[in-house]
This record gives structure tokens, sequence and C-alpha cells, in this order.
């Protein structure tokens, strides 16, 4: 029974004891610690919660990146097949100015040819109209030289002459 | 094989250890049993009254063997107060005569006496024991050790700001963390952190009083936790937290029952369950603790109850299991015992928003 039976000195102290521990830690232990482990959670959660939103960032500018790189690279693309296309225009446009200048040129070249060959055929049959006459002088200065000859000629031209 | 594997092998050291009693039965035999033998000529050995000794509170701290620390009685008479060492009782049986009256220590408890060393009945009623007893020294120690670690993990706190715990600190975060997560926030709910401060003071209180408990000699060696005196100031402490703190609901709950015509039977059987609930946990760890150190202590009196060393290997094994188990008790009574209380707590101060009477 003694076992059982609370002792008024042990109560009194005990309850003493109790309640300065319990101002003391609770003041400045458990209170400073709650706060501090408190604050170290809420820093990890926000560094936690931090890292998840720079993750979403790097995953949102990566595809923007990509989107970006595939835009450049269709532009790219169309830009190529463009100069393309027009460096082939301009070769064939070359190619008919080439053409058109070259079927000028040669109807220019035929037509001085020609004009050339009007000039020098016509030099030609002077040169030859002067040779004829020369020659015929020259064969007539010698057919004269006798003025039986001349008489002759002179008789048959006169017998063609017919007076009208 | 090699030694090696032998050496580190469990049977090989559970063998040298049974060897090792087995040759402290054979040899000294002699010398120990010629003392036990004289001893037992002069008196009987009684295991209860040796039992209930050391579980008892004392007016001295033991130390090892027969030397103490004498403590100071503190007595609140009806003629004043009486102040003097525990010394002058000593030896047990001795009458010391204080400035209003003679005292004797009886049963390890301070009894008025008049000269011929017959109690007296009528003075002891009008005399208080507030005396610093082995319990409260003891406590007294304890509450400083655990200033010093708290206070100290908690400056640690302050010089770490943001870093992770480190030594004694990672050791008792996971403690404090675990009444907070596991013990105060389930039970009491969003409102808890008003109670963390009572919940972790008397879990390590508990804690600390139920390892040292354990300790066979100097400075533990006594029974704080399982004190009756001790386990029911923390009962009280809680009762009233718990009446104190709770709302209009809980006090509708126990004096408004629902149908009406169960207020006969329903009102005294919640005004009771008012008062059970701490008287259950008064009674809780007081068995539990108090009840490890009787069968640690019986454990160990087998050995002078069979007056022979050779029961000593069985005792020692017996104790050891125990003392694992009271290891595991202390932690769980500690818990048990926060645990419950933040459960009252929680179930006083809980709101009920969709109860419409």
């Amino acid at each position: 029974m003694e076992l059982v039976t609370p002792e008024v000195g042990l109560i009194f102290w005990t309850a003493l004891s109790f309640f300065i521990l319990l101002f003391i830690l609770g003041k400045y232990a458990w209170k400073p610690i709650l706060a501090a482990v408190a604050e170290r959670e809420n820093s990890i959660e926000s560094a936690l919660s931090k890292a998840e939103a720079v993750k979403e960032e790097m995953a949102r500018l990566t595809s923007e990146n990509e989107a970006l790189l595939k835009q450049a690279r269709a532009e790219r693309d169309a830009i190529l097949s463009e100069a393309t296309k027009v460096k082939n225009q301009i070769i064939s446009d070359a190619k008919d100015a080439a053409h058109k200048e070259g079927a000028r040129q040669i109807e220019q070249a035929r037509l001085e040819i020609n004009n050339q060959k009007a000039i020098a055929m016509a030099d030609v049959k002077n040169q030859v109209a002067a040779l004829s006459l020369e020659i015929a002088e020259k064969v007539l200065r010698k057919q004269f030289e006798d003025s039986k000859k001349q008489d002759e000629l002179v008789r048959d031209l006169l017998k063609d002459v017919k007076l009208s | 094989m090699n030694n090696g594997s032998i050496l580190k092998s469990k049977i090989f050291n559970l063998t040298l250890i049974c060897a090792f009693f087995l040759t402290i039965g054979a040899f000294p035999f002699n010398a120990f049993s010629q003392e036990s033998k004289s001893e037992a000529g002069e008196k009987k050995f009684d295991p209860k009254e040796t039992i209930m000794e050391h579980i008892a509170d004392k007016h001295e701290w033991h130390m090892f063997g027969k030397s103490y620390i004498p403590l100071p009685v503190i007595l609140y008479t009806d003629k004043g107060i009486e102040n003097f060492s525990s010394a002058n009782l000593q030896p047990a049986g001795h009458v010391y005569n204080g400035k209003y009256y003679n005292y004797m220590l009886v049963n390890n408890k301070i009894k008025v006496v008049d000269g011929n060393g017959n109690i007296d009945k009528a003075a002891n009623k009008k005399v208080w024991d507030f005396s610093i007893t082995q319990n409260v020294a003891s406590m007294w120690m304890t509450g400083l050790l655990l200033l010093i670690v708290f206070l100290g993990v908690s400056s640690k706190y302050k010089k770490r700001v943001g870093k992770a715990p480190k030594g004694l600190q990672s050791f008792l975060e996971p403690l404090i963390l675990f009444i907070r997560d596991d013990v105060a926030l389930p039970n009491i709910g969003i409102k808890y952190a008003a109670y963390m401060p009572l919940l972790l003071t008397i879990f390590f209180f508990i804690l600390i009083n139920n390892i040292f408990g354990m300790i066979p000699f100097f400075p533990g060696g006594y029974n704080l936790t399982g004190n009756i005196a001790v386990t029911l100031t923390l009962a009280v402490i809680i009762l009233v937290v718990v009446n104190f703190k709770a709302n209009k609901y809980y006090w509708k709950h126990i004096f408004v029952p629902n149908p009406w015509w169960l207020f006969p039977i329903m009102i005294p059987v919640e005004v009771v369950s008012i008062f059970s609930k701490p008287i259950a946990l008064m009674i809780r760890l007081f068995a539990n603790i108090t009840a490890g150190h009787i069968i640690v202590l019986s454990l160990v009196s087998l050995i002078f109850i069979f007056n022979s060393l050779w029961i000593s290997p069985v005792s020692v094994v017996f104790v050891v299991f125990i003392d694992a188990i009271e290891v595991l008790v202390a932690f769980l009574q500690a818990y048990i015992f926060t645990m419950l209380a933040s459960l009252f707590i929680g179930m006083a101060i809980e709101e009920h928003h969709h109860e419409v009477i």
C-alpha cells in the first residue's frame, strides 16, 4: 500500500521542477528548435519548388529553342530554295539574253557582211568595169592602129545605122 | 576454417560467457559462500523487503555499496519548518532530536517519535515531508541534464541556421520531429504548435528518467517514473490542460447527451471519464516502470534466494533479456504517455462544425 500512496513532498517538488523545466525548455529550447526546424523545412520546400520551377523553365526554354531552331532551319531552307530559284532564273535569263544578243550580233554581222559584200561587189563591179573599159580601150586601140580597119568599122557601123 | 571466423561467431561468445560464469562458480566458491553464509546467519534474505526498499524513495542518495550522499530533510510542521541533513537519521533506527520534534527513519520514511522511539501518530499528521529525497535530487539532475542538452542543441540551431543537423542535434532532431509529426500533429490537429513544448517536455522528462532509472548504480538506480506521486503530478497536469483548453463541444458532449433521457446515466459516466483518462495515464506509467524494476530485482534476488552462485548465469541472462525489454519499455511508455496526452488534448479541442444539436 505504501507503494501506491503518493507523497506530498514528491508531488510538490515534481510539479515545481516540471514547471520550471517546462518554462525554460519551452522558452529557450523548444521554441527556437521548432522554429529552426520549421524554417529549414520551409527553405527546403521552397528550394525544391524553385528547382522544379527552374526545371520547368529549362524545359520551356529548350522547347522554345528547339522551335526557334526549327523555324530557323525552315527559313534557311526557304532562303536556299529561293536562292536556287533566283540563281536558275538569273542563269536562264542570262542565257536568254546571251542567246538574243548572240543572235542579234550574228544578224548584225550578217547584215554588215552583206553590206560589206555589196560594197565589195560594187567595188569589184566598178573595178571590173574600169578594167573592162581599159581592156576594151586597149583592144580598140590595138584594132584601130591602122586606118583601114577604122574605116571598115565606121562603115559597118554606118551600115547598121538605119536612118529612119 | 580460419580462427577469425570462429572468434566472430556468436556461439563462441555465448559459450565464452557461460564458461566465465562456470569458472566463477567453481573456483572462488568458498570465499563467496562464506560471506553469504555469515550474512544469512544474521538475517534471512527477504526479497520482498529488498525489492520494496529499492523501489521506494529514500532520504539518501545511494552511490556504491553502503556509501551515500546525505540529502537535506525539509519538514513543514505546525510549529515551523525543520531543516537538517538526512545523515542525522543514520544509521537506521537512530532518533534525531529536531527543533520541534524527534524524528526517526521507519521504512525510509521520516516519522515523529517520542523519547522512547515510539511513533507519535497524532504528531505525524501535523508534519509534512518536503524533503529533497533521492527521487527529487535525481529529478533535478536529469532536469539539469535536459537543460544542458537541449539548450546546447538549441544554440546549435542558432549557429547552424539552415544547415543539416550535426552531432547530438542530429540524434535528437528525429525524436523531436517524431513527437511533432507522429504524435502531436495527427492527434491534436492544426493547433498542435501550442502544445508542443508541453508534449516535448513530458516525453523527454519521462524518457530520461526511465533510462536513468535502469542504470543500476549511481547516478541512476532510482525509480522516479515508477513513483505514483510523479505519475500523479504528470497526469494532473494533463487533466488540467485538457479541461482548461476544452471547447464547448467537449463540454456539450459531457453535459448534454443526445437523447435527453440518457442524462442520468451519461452525465455521471462522462464525468468519471474526465478523471479516468488521466488516472489511466498515471497507473500505466507507474505500473510499467515499477514492474520492470521489480522483475529485474527479483531475477537478481534469485541468486540470494538460492544462496548459490551457480544460479547467476541464469539470473544474468534473464536480467539482460528483461533489461533489453525495459529499454524498449522506457521509450514505449514515454511515447504512449505523450501520445495519449496529445490524444486527450485533441479530443478536447476538436471542432465539430457538422454537429447540429
